[in-house]
């Protein structure tokens, strides 16, 4: 038997770098690359770097030998290939001057097709939806992006239109679970078919020129190109699962990407927002009642584990409730606020929403219709008001959402300092700082009696020391008062020792008198001591952590460590904060008090 | 059309021929001196400027071989081309009939005007027709000039009179053969040439050859043509003096005969000098006349009834549209609207149910165990645009982030949390592009593999022991300190019976102390650096072997039972009978002496004196054979003593190492050495090795050996301990790193369960040891207590610990001086 040779077989067969893939696919780098994104093929690291490399020690990047020898049979290898016999051909006609053919050419431009790697990227609805994060998040960003050299208009029209679509399903689909104002955009967080799906709208506006160092256009966009497609055949789906007509027909007038529209930003972003505010063509009779059968069934299941159930069954309870949050609310936005996550936010939790007639396209009702319950309004005051609605900050709707219950307004009054806005993706049970308000909201009878408590103290000391102030004097006589009958008392009490020393009898009897059978005072142990003894009796036997554990343990005990000492540094600053607000308060008050007794 | 035009042309020629004819004679009467020179170079440059437009003719007229003929012609034959003129002059007549198109006879010039003007109109025509239409435009010109020289002959005189008259019998011939129209007459140019009278018919030649002849060239009858008399100079300043008509007289360099130019002609060379329209009767500004009119005539200007196909539909169309028709209907061809509407729909793609199920999946190929990429972190509170005011950065922090600056991705978080008071002042932010851009490349280019992600708590790793509190007795505080030593103690050792302590130090003494009272018994002084006493363990002997420099001094203690001692001091009084020859090897390494009489006195009985500082003595568990080490003894390191005999015996001819301690075995005859990094067991009666110990570690320092001897415990320098389980393997069966810093001593305890290590860390480490009887059991190792109550001195910390036989007490010493006991 012939002995094989070195790396060839094993690991070493199994990998190839890219230059090699390059070379087998008689590709250009940049035509792998789209290959690459549009395929979903990545890199893979390997188990031995070394034998992967066949013996090089420097880090390339290896893709496994099946995935180039899948890319190998892709039909779209051809079509790139066209692209490039296209690019030269047309180059040559325009060289000539040869229109006529060069027209015919750019008539037949080679399309890329892309459908069948959506179905064999994602073999099943429920994977395309896991996969649906990153493709949301880059479409938001495309579909508010000006016409670019490399981002051509149909393409950002294109994500547009899909991104209003799938907000159409989510509002219908009264999907959303969770939202959150970030520095960076608005996240999102739905359920659909039991995955959570996130994403982020950006704050506008976003686009910001770049240098090719920093973002390249060119590989977002052929990411776009792919998820595009992706998007669209989800749509489809969730629109017909909704039974819904696709693609969504809009009032004339809107997403007709006219003149004005194209030209104009804001015109362009309020023809968007006025699409999401129009309710969509059902096909067939509604699903409410599928979703109560779900409900059911989820309920059904599980005999076994009463708890969970429970569990579940108020999950489900919480969700239902969630649903129709705003419903039977109507909302009117003023013009300064940013009007497309909270249109989306309250559709889709049943409210009804509407805004300036005179600015924005889209309005369904006006600003005087007397039936508006919530005006959301941004600015530090207004001058008339109505007395039939509450005006709020656009907070309230995120913290209500994230709350599943509609707060009370109070704290989000026009002009009034906001309670910070909590990310609701943080775990409930974490072992890291939890803040005060986070508490507050788990369990808000505990937190605000005791803030309340706190404040009263701090009056009852200062008007204490008020009272000292003004009383000195008086005290300072009593205490001289005192001091007198004091040396009184003192004097009598020594005469008397006097007599006890001169008769022992007594002072004998005395001594008796004082034995006496004292309780015994029960045992206590240190707490502090058994403490230290535990903590030690813990660190000698951490000591016996097998030898190949030993690094991961200590990882994981400085890990431990880093968190420990970030929660407390946390909870220093809060503290310190908290003391300081504190005093400046006190010191205001101080300060009104001087001032009112100055002025009497 | 440009029949039509080129008649116009011709009519304006005739027109002015005919002008010409009277005045010519008029002409010949009148006469004006002046401005005649001037005139004559305007003739010149005239002529000069008719070789230019030539030259320009040439370029236009390139394309048609035609034309090009005819120019060339005209370039020498004046003659000819005034031919041309004249037939068409008398050709008028027919040409008229030519023109019964449609249009309707108008004067000449008007009719010429509408031409151009209609052939400006029609500009948008392409380049030949242009190119066309320029030639006319200079034929017209160069009609103009031709029939002025016809004009300038004419004027000749006489003798050209038959020439002249041929010329004018000519065309009525040819007019009579070109009735069919004008084009004919303007494309047989050449053809009419022919025909011509050609007085000189030299042909193109430059006629200065004729120079020196008397005739200049010959007539159509092949006479020569006689030169004109040539006065001299006088002669022309006579005639110019005389005659009048000199200044208008040109000479014809063709026959050299002399021309008198007529009025018509020079107000020709007038107007053309000035730059207006040769032509003096031709009206630049006539009133326009449309002629295509957007009016739809009722009446046909023709009288001949249409055509039969005008009425009949034509059979080719009609097939290729109907052909055309059944494309459309069968939607192989489109019309261009639907191409229109197609091409806007088609720009999009088109979507479709790819999914028919939730989760059905259909089996195609797809790729190779993909591993699908982690989604991005959810944010915290961090990230919320008006967070808990703990979460904004203070100073410090602040100061950190710029510090950063350069490795952003060593910061904590990847943002800087900013709070805003309302929604309304967030701005965009700025890295959010960037952001996604990183999560595509990540998608794309980031190497993937699928690990273990280790979940647990750090607890978990920790081996599930019981606890201390049910595994006791065992020491847990210090109860007493034994005082007494002036510099570190490196020796203790516990009298069999657990009343009595001994302990060696630096200060040169030996110290036996009373344990339960800590008070010091007994003082000797050695002499020398204590390095090890060990108490006999034969519990009827109460002997110390004591280390001290280079001897080792067998101690009666003298405390406890007075009989014991008695008896000791008897047996240690005089040396047995000694018959064994001892060999040189032995005698230079080891002298078994007597004490001194003051040595006595504090008990010391036998002095053994080596050859290199002992440092380590050992006891076999019968009290009768002792063992000692000097590290520094090459292969006579490690020594064994008989105390019966008196006698002492060199076991390795061989150095294996630096020996650093060596143990009896408590039960079999076997000797345990420990050299640096191995141990090595020996049995003493084969005297062969048995088995050799790997400890894998650097230094060995200690090591004791479980009452049972089935496992050695061995301390190294390195901070650990080895757990031997002699019956496994040569390998450690644990190894335990409870110390921070090296360890320097163990021991087991006799009864119980229990073993003690101390190190340099200041601490003694009391673990529980057990061993089971049954062999698949492995020992169970619990670290129980720690005691660190000795002081911090120097690097040095614990130096020897000891248990108590009987109790679960402990004696440990220290470099502070001090010996301490933990009960």
């Amino acid at each position: 038997m012939r002995r094989p040779k070195k790396y060839q077989s094993g690991e070493g067969t199994q990998y190839i770098t890219r230059k090699q893939a390059l070379r087998k696919l008689q590709l250009s780098l940049n035509d792998f690359r789209r290959l690459c994104i549009v395929k979903g093929i990545y890199p893979r690291e390997p188990k031995h770097r070394r034998r992967a490399q066949r013996g090089s020690t420097d880090i390339k990047i290896l893709y496994h030998t099946k995935d180039i020898k899948f890319l190998l049979h892709e039909p779209i290898v051809w079509t790139l290939r066209d692209y490039k016999i296209f690019a030269r051909k047309t180059g040559r006609d325009r060289a000539i001057r040869d229109f006529k053919n060069l027209k015919r050419r750019i008539n037949a431009f080679p399309e890329l097709k892309i459908d069948h790697i959506v179905k064999e990227r994602y073999p099943t609805f429920i994977d395309a939806i896991k996969d649906l994060d990153d493709c949301l998040t880059l479409l938001f960003l495309f579909s508010t992006f000006p016409s670019l050299k490399l981002i051509p208009r149909s393409q950002s029209i294109l994500c547009r239109r899909l991104t209003i679509e799938f907000l159409h399903a989510i509002i219908a689909g009264k999907c959303l679970r969770k939202v959150f104002i970030s520095i960076k955009g608005y996240y999102f967080q739905a359920d659909i078919k039991g995955q959570k799906v996130t994403w982020i709208v950006p704050h506008y506006y976003p686009f910001q020129p770049q240098s090719k160092s920093e973002v390249d256009f060119k590989i977002m966009s052929i990411f776009v190109e792919f998820y595009a497609i992706m998007l669209g055949f989800v749509n489809f789906r969730l629109y017909h699962s909704l039974n819904l007509v696709y693609p969504p027909q809009f009032p004339a007038g809107l997403m007709q990407d006219s003149e004005e529209t194209l030209s104009n930003e804001s015109a362009f972003v309020s023809d968007r927002i006025a699409a999401l505010n129009v309710d969509l063509m059902k096909s067939g009779e509604s699903t409410v009642e599928e979703e109560e059968e779900d409900i059911d069934l989820e309920l059904l299941n599980d005999e076994s584990n009463p708890e969970k159930m429970q569990k579940l069954r108020q999950e489900a309870m919480e969700i239902k409730k969630l649903k129709t949050l705003f419903k039977g609310l109507k909302f009117f936005i003023s013009r300064e606020v940013p009007r497309e996550p909270l249109v989306v936010i309250i559709r889709s939790f049943g409210g009804k929403v509407s805004w300036d007639k005179t600015m924005f396209p889209g309005a369904t009702f006006d600003e005087h219709d007397t039936t508006i319950t919530h005006q959301i309004v941004d600015r530090p005051s207004l001058e008339d008001k109505h007395i039939s609605r509450d005006y709020v900050q656009p907070q309230w709707v995120f913290d209500s959402v994230n709350q599943r219950t509609l707060l009370p307004v109070n704290k989000y009054f026009i002009g009034v300092v906001l309670p910070p806005h909590l990310s609701p993706f943080v775990d409930p049970d974490r072992d890291t700082y939890i803040p005060p308000e986070e508490k507050a909201l788990r369990d808000p009878s505990l937190i605000e009696t005791k803030e309340d408590s706190d404040v009263e103290i701090s009056d009852e000391e200062e008007e204490k020391k008020e009272e000292n102030l003004d009383a000195q004097l008086e005290k300072a006589y009593q205490d001289e008062i005192a001091d007198a009958s004091a040396d009184e008392a003192e004097k009598q009490e020594n005469n008397e020792e006097e007599e006890d020393t001169n008769d022992p009898e007594k002072k004998r009897l005395k001594e008796k008198k004082k034995m006496a059978v004292v309780s015994g005072k029960p045992h206590k142990e240190n707490k502090r001591l058994q403490h230290k003894a535990a903590i030690e009796e813990h660190k000698l036997q951490a000591r016996m952590v097998k030898p190949r554990h030993r690094g991961l343990f200590r990882k994981l005990i400085r890990d431990q460590q880093v968190k420990e000492k970030e929660a407390w540094l946390l909870k220093k600053k809060r503290k310190n904060i908290e003391a300081s607000e504190k005093e400046a308060r006190k010191q205001k008050k101080r300060e009104e008090r001087r001032k009112m007794l100055g002025r009497a | 059309m440009t029949g039509k035009l080129k008649g116009a042309k011709r009519k304006a020629s005739e027109i002015i021929d005919e002008k010409k004819r009277p005045p010519n004679k008029a002409e010949e009467v009148s006469e004006e001196s002046e401005n005649e020179n001037n005139l004559l170079n305007g003739v010149n440059n005239e002529e000069n400027d008719t070789t230019d437009d030539e030259g320009v003719d040439e370029l236009f007229t390139s394309d048609d071989d035609d034309e090009l003929s005819f120019v060339s012609d005209e370039e020498g034959n004046y003659e000819h081309v005034g031919n041309i003129s004249d037939e068409s002059g008398e050709g008028s007549g027919s040409e008229v009939d030519s023109l019964e198109e449609g249009e309707e006879e108008e004067s000449d010039g008007e009719d010429a005007d509408s031409e151009s003007e209609e052939a400006e109109e029609e500009s948008d025509g392409n380049d030949n027709e242009e190119s066309q239409r320029e030639e006319k435009v200079v034929q017209n010109l160069k009609n103009i000039k031709i029939s002025k020289q016809n004009k300038k002959k004419e004027a000749a005189g006489p003798s050209e009179a038959p020439a002249v008259d041929k010329v004018v019998a000519r065309p009525d011939k040819s007019a009579a053969s070109t009735s069919s129209g004008f084009q004919e007459y303007g494309e047989d140019d050449p053809d009419t040439s022919d025909e011509e009278d050609i007085r000189n018919t030299v042909g193109n030649i430059p006629m200065h050859w004729y120079d020196e002849y008397k005739h200049i060239g010959y007539d159509w009858e092949a006479k020569k043509i006689i030169k004109p008399a040539q006065g001299d100079q006088i002669d022309d300043f006579l005639k110019k003096i005389e005659d009048p008509n000199f200044w208008r007289t040109v000479k014809d360099p063709q026959t050299g005969q002399q021309v008198v130019l007529s009025e018509a002609d020079i107000d020709v060379i007038k107007r053309i000098n000035t730059g207006r329209v040769p032509d003096g009767s031709y009206n630049q500004y006539e009133p326009w006349i449309e002629w295509f009119t957007s009016e739809v005539e009722k009446m046909p200007i023709k009288n001949i009834p249409t055509h039969k196909r005008s009425f009949l539909p034509s059979q080719s169309d009609k097939k290729m549209v109907s052909r055309m028709v059944h494309a459309l209907k069968m939607g192989w061809m489109k019309t261009a609207r639907e191409l229109k509407e197609e091409k806007k729909k088609g720009s999009g793609p088109s979507f479709y149910m790819m999914w028919e199920t939730d989760t059905g999946r259909e089996d195609i190929r797809r790729i190779h165990d993909h591993v699908a990429a982690p989604k991005r972190d959810l944010p915290g509170h961090a990230e919320s645009y008006n967070p808990p005011p703990e979460y904004l950065f203070d100073d410090k922090e602040m100061k950190e982030w710029e510090k950063m600056k350069d490795e952003p991705h060593k910061r904590k978080l990847h943002f800087l949390p900013q709070k805003y008071s309302s929604l309304r002042e967030v701005p965009a932010y700025s890295r959010y592009a960037r952001e996604r851009f990183l999560r595509c490349l990540d998608l794309y280019l980031c190497p993937r593999a699928k690990r273990m992600k280790l979940n647990i708590d750090a607890e978990y790793l920790i081996p599930k022991l019981p606890s201390p509190r049910d595994l006791q007795p065992f020491p847990i505080v210090q109860s007493l300190v034994y005082e007494g030593h002036t510099d570190i103690v490196r020796s203790i050792s516990v009298e069999p019976k657990g009343e009595y302590l001994v302990s060696g130090s630096d200060d040169m003494t030996v110290k036996i102390w009373e344990i339960a009272t800590a008070r010091c018994i007994r003082t000797i002084h050695t002499g020398d650096i204590v390095r090890c006493v060990a108490w006999c363990p034969n519990s009827k002997l109460s002997i110390i072997a004591v280390a001290s420099g280079n001897r080792v001094l067998l101690i009666n203690s003298k405390v406890g039972d007075s009989l014991l001692v008695k008896k000791t001091d008897d047996l240690l009084a005089e040396a047995p009978p000694n018959d064994m020859l001892e060999s040189d090897r032995i005698k230079t390494a080891v002298q078994w002496e007597t004490p001194k009489k003051q040595e006595y006195e504090l008990g010391v009985r036998i002095v053994i004196t080596h050859f290199k500082p002992v440092r380590q003595v050992t006891w076999h568990g019968r009290g009768d054979y002792l063992a000692t080490v000097m590290p520094e003894g090459a292969n006579r390191s490690a020594l064994i003593h008989q105390l019966s005999k008196r006698r002492t015996q060199i076991p390795f001819s061989k150095s294996k190492g630096l020996i650093q301690c060596v143990l009896f075995h408590p039960v079999k005859p076997c000797f345990f050495v420990a050299t640096q990094h191995n141990i090595r067991i020996y049995d003493l009666v084969k005297q062969e090795l048995i088995k050799k110990l790997l400890s894998g570690s650097k230094w060995i320092s200690n090591m004791a050996i479980h009452p049972k001897g089935d496992n050695l415990l061995v301390s190294t320098y390195d901070k650990k301990m080895l757990w031997f389980d002699l019956d496994l393997s040569t390998k450690p069966y644990q190894t335990m790193r409870l110390h921070k810093n090296a360890v320097r001593c163990v021991a087991y305890h006799l009864r119980y369960p229990l073993f003690a290590s101390g190190g340099d860390d200041h601490a003694v480490i009391v673990s529980h040891g057990m061993v089971y009887n049954d062999l698949l059991q492995n020992p169970l190792i619990v670290p129980l207590k720690k005691l660190e109550t000795h002081e911090k001195v120097a690097e040095f910390g614990v130096l020897d610990v000891v248990w108590h036989p009987v109790q679960p007490w402990v004696f440990s010493s220290a470099a502070d001086k001090t010996i301490r006991l933990y009960t």
